[in-house]
Formats: C-alpha cells, structure tokens, sequence
C-alpha cells in the first residue's frame, strides 16, 4: 500500500517545494529576523534532502554549522539592527533589473552545465560507500583521511589564515581601557590586601583627674 | 497492508510514548527533587504540603500552569511569539530519539548518532532567540543575546570533547561507545579516566548549553528580571521549562553513555546482579549527574558574563584541542584498550 519508492518521491518534492518557498521568502520578506528564519528553513529542507539522497554526514554537518552556528550568529547580527524600511524598498526597485539580469546569467549557465552533464554520462554511478559496505559517514572520513589528505589539510590551513587575517582586520587598539588579569586576580594572596600591623595596646592614661574637673572629652 | 501499517506507524508511535511520557514524569519528579534537595541544603524544608513528602507539588504547579492565561505583549510578533517555545522543546525531545537505554532499548540506533545529537542541541538555542527577540522587550532581547552568545561557545568545547570520545571509539554509534568502554578491567576501561579533563569540560559545558546556575546569566534575575522569558505566562513558559529539564536529564544521560560506561557495572562480574550491566547502573549514573546541577546551583555563585566567555574561549578550548591530539596518540600507540578485546 505504501510504497517506498513513492513515499520516497513524494518526500523530495515536498521538501524541495519547502526549500524553494523558504529561499524566495529570503529575497522577498521585509523583516529581516523573518528572512534569516526563511534562510534556516532553506538550510534544514535542503538538509533534509541530502539525508533522503544518503548523504548523511552533509546534511547533519549542515544543521550543526549552518543552522547551529553561523545562522545564529546572522540573527544575531540582525536583531541588534535598526534597518529603515523605506531605504530597503528603494533600494529593491533600483537594482531589480540588475539583479534580473544576473539571475538569468546563473539559469543559463546551470542549464548548460546541466546539459554538458548529461550528455557525458548518463547516471552517477553507484553509491561509493554502499560499493564497500561502509556508512557514509565512515567512507567520507576515510576518502578525506587518506585519498585526499593534502587537499582537505591544505583547505584547514585557507580556513585558519582566513580566521586571523579577519581578527588582525579587525582588532583596534584602544587606549585607556582597563582590563582584568583573571591570573593575577586568582593568585593575590590575603597578605597584598590587608596588612595587619602589630602594636601595643593603647591603654589610656589613668584619669588622674582633679576633683571637680569634666574628665569626659 | 495491516500488518505494515502497525510495524512502520504504530509501534515507532507506542515506543516513542514510552520515552516521552516517562521523561515528562521524570521532569516533573526533577523539579520536586531540586526543590527539595536545594531546601535541604539551605536547611529548609522544601515542598511538603501536596502529598506525602510533597510529591504531588510538581503536578499541582503543573495544572496551575496550563490554567493559566497565556498573555501576548503589546507590539509583539504574535507567530514568532507562540512559536519560540515549541521550537526550544522540539529538539529537546528528538535528541532522545538516539539514546541507548541498554543493548537492545533504543528507538533508533543510527550510525550518526553522535552527530544527530549535537545537531539537535545545537537547535533549540532558537526557541531561546526568537522568544527574546518577539517579546519586544528589553530584559527578553538580553537575555537572548547572552544565551546565544554562551551556548555558541561552549558548543564548540562541547564539539571537542565528543571529537575526543569519538577518537577513542572509533564510532558515532552511542551504542558501540558503550561497548567501547567494555573491557575486563571494568570501571578502569571507562572513557572517563583516560579522558578525564575532557570529561569534566564536557559536563561543565552542558551546564553551560542547559543555561543552568553558575551559568544562568541568560535568566539572571537579579539583573534581567528573568531574561528571555520574561514575558510568558501559562503553558508556554511551562514549555521552556519542560525544554531546559529535559535538556538538563539529557546532558545527565550523555555524560553517563560517553564518559562513564553507560549501562555497564562498575563492580566485579562476580557480584551476581550489581556485576551485571543493567539499565538501572545507567539511571544511578544519571541520577547522580542530574544531582550535580542541583549541587553546583544550590553551591556557586553566578559567573559574570566576561568571565563566561573567558573560561569558555581561553580555558576550555584550549584543554579540549590539546586533549584530542592526546587521544589521537593514546589510541595510535595503543595506551587505551577499547572494547572487550582488550
């Protein structure tokens, strides 16, 4: 009654339909919390997607990076800002035959590689992890470990000059701020802050008042 | 045709009941066990007026929750607003669906568990988000901005220290980390000795990621009123505190599956039944890491943000990227045994 290759289909369009809506919704929203929450559902459909195409590894590393991290950060980002929505909406009608024209560049290109594809072969071939018994996962880390060690090594390395060249871009020197050594704060020892001083007790002179004089001061 | 509906639709259904029913229990018996242990610990009593020793104080709180009126702010995003806290209690479910309970007992014994569960943890740091943003309010929006801040950095100490097991065990399977830890020396094959910086990171920063006392600025009532979800009332703050307590018996039940040898025993095998591994060694390791939280509330004082991230950033970080290289040699050189091989 259910059959699994059907289920299967059904399953890409809805979350392919679901991808679509939520990446027009990006372009096309006038909140911008909105459109960073439609970019997140792009970013879950389309890992919803890879997982039904087996691809398990991509799409959970999606939601963890994607989804957990940087998305988070983009929104944010966004919530701290006070965009003018009037500015947005000029800008749109502006730059729209631009941005039309560029759309149309990117379809024609995607369809002749499409095309190219095609012609070349005719289907991918079979799953390479299911070829060796392996789950995706443990292919992936093996292929990236051994067979494509330098590359992947070489692409870290990108990442990490990439990391501090945007921390040096960004980092100012500011004069006069004064900080906290958590170090020195933990190591201070009693004695630095209290002195205790020794001294004779300060006895007070005997009243050898005369009679009849106010001794209290 | 019957027969397939029950096999695919009803049984996943039933079983996935026995989980949650249990864990919502479970919550409600955690808020009673904190209330009363924290009482203890100030020397007072704790609930004790509904039901014999108080027990029925949670269900009653429960009932005055959902009777509650559910108030929205003026101004506020009424979708994001009714959205925010089903979003922080629906990954707070899923990740369950990953747990190994004992050899056999899990719903879903994927390949990937590892990963399916810090996906799911790292999502429910938006239900935390959007509540703060569609309250309109200041107190709420801090609080947001404090959460995400706090949990994207421990996230990634947390990363690690599940990158360190993973090097041991070579697998994502929570249930092959489990018999990883297997071995005739019994609670010395444990990941949580050889790994043992790593282990404490890794529970420090789950109460971290749970927003949990020291590391409750999100909330912080003596600054933030009750940070980001100030504004909610009803059923819907009983949802985000549905979501923080069971993400709270989570972080208890992995640190228990990944550190300490989940359902297997502690003592000789020649005990008889305490020697055996049993699900009940992983709810006594459970339990005493979800007494921990209430210990470590009852005991610290709140970290101050600076401080949140330095021990975050600057301590944490660090530990667990030099320990991983140290897992890498302990398990190239063979120092660690794993599984029952060894």
């Amino acid at each position: 009654m259910i059959d699994p290759q059907m289920f299967q289909l059904v399953c890409f369009y809805a979350f392919a339909a679901v991808t679509v809506v939520a990446a027009l919704g990006v372009i096309s929203l006038r909140n911008t919390v909105q459109a960073v929450l439609s970019l997140v559902l792009t970013f879950f459909s389309t890992a919803c997607i890879w997982l039904l195409a087996e691809a398990e590894f991509l799409a959970i590393a999606l939601i963890v990076v994607y989804v957990g991290a940087v998305m988070v950060l983009f929104l944010f980002v966004v919530m701290m800002l006070d965009i003018n929505q009037e500015r947005v909406r000029e800008g749109f009608i502006k730059y729209l035959p631009v941005g039309i024209i560029v759309a149309l560049v990117m379809l024609g290109e995607m369809l002749a590689l499409i095309g190219v594809r095609a012609m070349h072969q005719a289907v991918m071939g079979a799953d390479p992890a299911a070829a060796v018994g392996m789950s995706n996962t443990e292919w992936l880390g093996h292929a990236l470990y051994t067979q494509f060690l330098l590359p992947f090594e070489i692409a870290a390395l990108i990442l990490t000059v990439g990391v501090v060249a945007a921390v040096v871009l960004t980092l100012r020197h500011r004069t006069g701020v004064r900080h906290q050594q958590a170090s020195q704060q933990v190591r201070v020892k009693a004695a630095s802050r209290i002195r205790v001083v020794k001294m004779a007790a300060e006895v007070p002179a005997a009243p050898q008042a005369e009679p009849g004089k106010e001794t209290t001061p | 045709m019957g027969e397939q509906i029950l096999n695919q639709i009803i049984w996943p259904i039933v079983y996935i009941l026995c989980i949650v029913l249990p864990l919502v229990i479970a919550v409600a018996m955690y808020v009673w066990w904190e209330r009363k242990v924290i009482g203890w610990m100030h020397v007072r009593m704790g609930p004790n007026k509904i039901g014999p020793f108080g027990l029925l104080q949670a269900f009653a709180d429960v009932v005055k929750l959902l009777l509650k009126e559910v108030i929205l702010p003026t101004s506020a995003n009424k979708a994001l607003y009714y959205l925010a806290p089903m979003i922080a209690l629906v990954p707070a479910l899923a990740a369950w669906a990953v747990i190994p309970f004992d050899d056999k007992m899990v719903l879903a014994n994927v390949n990937a568990g590892l990963l399916y569960l810090l996906a799911m943890t790292s999502l429910g740091v938006y239900g935390i988000i959007l509540a703060g943003w569609a309250s309109n309010s200041r107190y709420a929006l801090l609080g947001a901005m404090r959460s995400a801040a706090q949990v994207i950095s421990y996230e990634l100490a947390m990363g690690l220290c599940l990158v360190c097991v993973l090097v041991l065990s070579g697998s994502l399977n929570l249930t092959d980390i489990v018999h990883a830890q297997a071995g005739s020396k019994g609670i010395g094959d444990w990941f949580m000795w050889p790994l043992l910086p790593v282990f404490i990171i890794y529970f420090i920063s789950g109460v971290a990621e749970t927003n949990r006392a020291p590391f409750d600025v999100a909330e912080g009532e003596s600054e933030i009123v009750a940070g980001f979800h100030v504004e909610y009332s009803g059923s819907a703050f009983a949802l985000f505190f549905l979501a923080e307590y069971a993400n709270m018996i989570l972080v208890s039940f992995l640190a228990s599956i990944l550190f300490m040898g989940g359902w297997l025993s502690p003592l000789p095998a020649s005990w008889g039944f305490l020697g055996h591994a049993s699900v009940l060694w992983l709810f006594a390791k459970v339990f005493l890491f979800a007494f921990l939280f209430l210990w470590f509330r009852a005991s610290f004082p709140r970290y101050r943000y600076d401080q949140i991230m330095r021990l975050g950033w600057k301590v944490f970080i660090p530990i667990t990227i030099v320990w991983v290289l140290v897992a890498g040699c302990m398990k190239y050189f063979g120092w660690v045994t794993v599984g029952t091989g060894g």
